[in-house]
């Protein structure tokens, strides 16, 4: 059995009634965490003095459909005090909003944008949560596993309304 | 009393000094900017989602086209992601190449920043120095891979091939040259007036905000962290070269370009030690599942032609499992989170842009400047919208 993780330690202690789980592959920790305490979770490995994960490295999105949930939110941390990283995971199904970290780490914010724009996942309490890539007005999520890689319309003609 | 508003002005996306695709929308009170806004994906190609049609090979080319200034580098990041997922080893002289390539390709990249930024500055003469030194390392590219723009040479387990007879002395014969054109280039700008009056305490970030925003690369270095992912997590035997890592103070846009500056002179002394330490032996990992054969034994040999032939048409399917790698790129920390379900393709490749990020952040410098020093701050971090927009 290998040792554990001392954030998963941590935030095991700090958050009892919460379900999380950690594995790790590679060298890597996984920790997958329930989505009502995400945002505790993330605050709390900010703030924590031993831990200070004071970087939001990456967030983003995987489609793991036909399962259900389907979606998953994977958040990369990263502690310059302890030179480690940490990624988070909480699974998401369709429809479901998931709180935003923005208020934690501003770099959550165009990250949740792309997250919103590509897989259709909302983030409550996001300042301004518009798509990021692509156009406003722009129908469907292209990263989600049933949208076609060649796009929805590729064999239609493009008429434009007169 | 006459009603005074703010004046909204568009700028981009096809504006020289916007590097690429970026539109901005700025809102201005006189000459001051109150609030910017950049709008990007322009250059969205789905990347990210072709990936995901793809054999684990076929993704290497789509990593070229992200941030094109830095194909070495964006091979790189992939194919070590691809080696954690399959835990194979990757041979001393193939590790050795990708760092003297990655850095030349460093080299190559902040050439094209420094002669963009100085020239949308109104120096205009770096720019023709640059490029000739960039060349030069061009020209060292299509030696060894084929390709100026978009090499393609790294593979999953090594490299396409061996170095070509005689590159070493054009490398060598570079590196030996780089410093004396190094003095050119600061000679025309480090003491400049002008420049330093257009660059000195202009879009300031400080250290903290920098971390919150996640900028990372030259841009979070000069705002004084000394972090640099070489460092913190070596790749490639990184940790076999002796480097610094140079950050600036202040953390504005004249500390960024001092930062790039130090770090190709130190890009040019990484080349130099690997070619002096350059080991001798394979350039290719040997796992039969993953590598290709070589193309002597595939027309010779018929099962080295039906391994071939598997690997190509139907690639290779790694353990189910999740990884990120990620390298010091010329921006920043370019990383690739790899999600793989067992099958012969990913079920996920999330890149990891540091333009995208920094330049999230282009806002928080340039709220309350002039108009003027927006294209000194765009210069300074340094964006490639083939990054950001994937």
């Amino acid at each position: 059995m290998a040792e554990v993780h001392p954030a998963v330690k941590k935030i095991q202690g700090k958050f009892p009634s919460s379900a999380i789980e950690a594995t790790t592959f590679r060298g890597e920790v996984n920790v997958t965490v329930p989505k009502k305490d995400i945002f505790e979770i993330c605050r709390f490995l900010y703030t924590d003095p031993d831990l200070q994960y004071h970087m939001l490295t990456d967030l983003c999105g995987v489609d793991h459909f036909p399962q259900s949930p389907r979606f998953e939110v994977v958040y990369l941390l990263y502690s310059f005090k302890a030179n480690d990283r940490l990624r988070l995971k909480t699974k998401v199904g369709e429809g479901e909003p998931v709180k935003s970290v923005e208020s934690i780490w501003k770099a959550a914010n165009w990250l949740e944008r792309e997250v919103y724009d590509l897989f259709g996942i909302s983030f409550e309490n996001h300042p301004d949560l518009r798509r990021i890539l692509l156009w406003d007005g722009y129908e469907g999520h292209p990263l989600r596993k049933d949208f076609p890689v060649e796009g929805p319309d590729f064999d239609k003609p493009f008429v434009p309304e007169v | 009393m006459a009603e005074t508003r703010l004046m909204t002005i568009n700028m981009g996306p096809q504006h020289p000094a916007t590097h690429g695709v970026l539109r901005l929308v700025l809102e201005l009170d006189g000459e001051v900017i109150v609030k910017a806004t950049p709008h990007i994906g322009h250059l969205h190609r789905g990347v990210e989602k072709l990936a995901e049609a793809r054999t684990y090979h076929q993704v290497i080319p789509l990593t070229d086209r992200l941030d094109y200034t830095n194909a070495m580098g964006n091979n790189l990041a992939y194919v070590l992601a691809v080696e954690k997922l399959l835990g194979i080893e990757v041979p001393k002289r193939a590790q050795y190449l990708r760092v003297m390539m990655a850095e030349l390709q460093r080299i190559a990249a902040h050439l094209i920043w420094l002669g963009t930024h100085a020239l949308d500055i109104g120096a205009m003469t770096l720019l023709f120095y640059n490029f000739r030194e960039r060349e030069d390392i061009l020209r060292i590219f299509e030696e060894v891979s084929g390709g100026r723009l978009t090499p393609t040479y790294l593979r999953i387990g090594g490299l396409a091939k061996d170095l070509p007879e005689g590159i070493e002395g054009k490398i060598k014969s570079f590196v030996e040259a780089f410093p004396g054109h190094m003095k050119e280039y600061e000679t025309l700008l480090t003491k400049n007036v002008i420049w330093l009056k257009r660059t000195k305490e202009v879009g300031i970030m400080s250290k903290e905000d920098a971390i919150n925003w996640g900028v990372t690369g030259p841009t979070l270095r000069g705002s004084g962290v000394k972090w640099d992912v070489r460092k913190a997590f070596p790749y490639s035997s990184y940790e076999d070269f002796e480097f610094d890592i140079p950050t600036g103070s202040v953390g504005d846009v004249y500390d960024r370009y001092y930062v790039r500056l130090r770090e190709m002179e130190w890009a040019n002394a990484i080349v130099k030690q690997s070619l002096e330490k350059l080991p001798k032996g394979p350039i290719l990992a040997d796992d039969p599942k993953v590598v290709l054969p070589p193309k002597e034994m595939v027309l010779t040999d018929i099962a080295s032609l039906i391994r071939q032939f598997k690997i190509a048409s139907e690639g290779f399917k790694p353990p189910e499992g999740e990884v990120y790698a990620s390298v010091e790129a010329a921006k920043g920390e370019l990383g690739f989170y790899v999600v793989s379900d067992g099958s012969n393709r990913p079920l996920r490749v999330r890149i990891r842009p540091p333009s995208f990020l920094n330049l999230s952040a282009l806002p928080k410098m340039i709220e309350g400047s002039l108009i003027a020093d927006v294209v000194s701050a765009i210069g300074s971090i340094d964006i490639v919208l083939g990054e950001i927009d994937r």
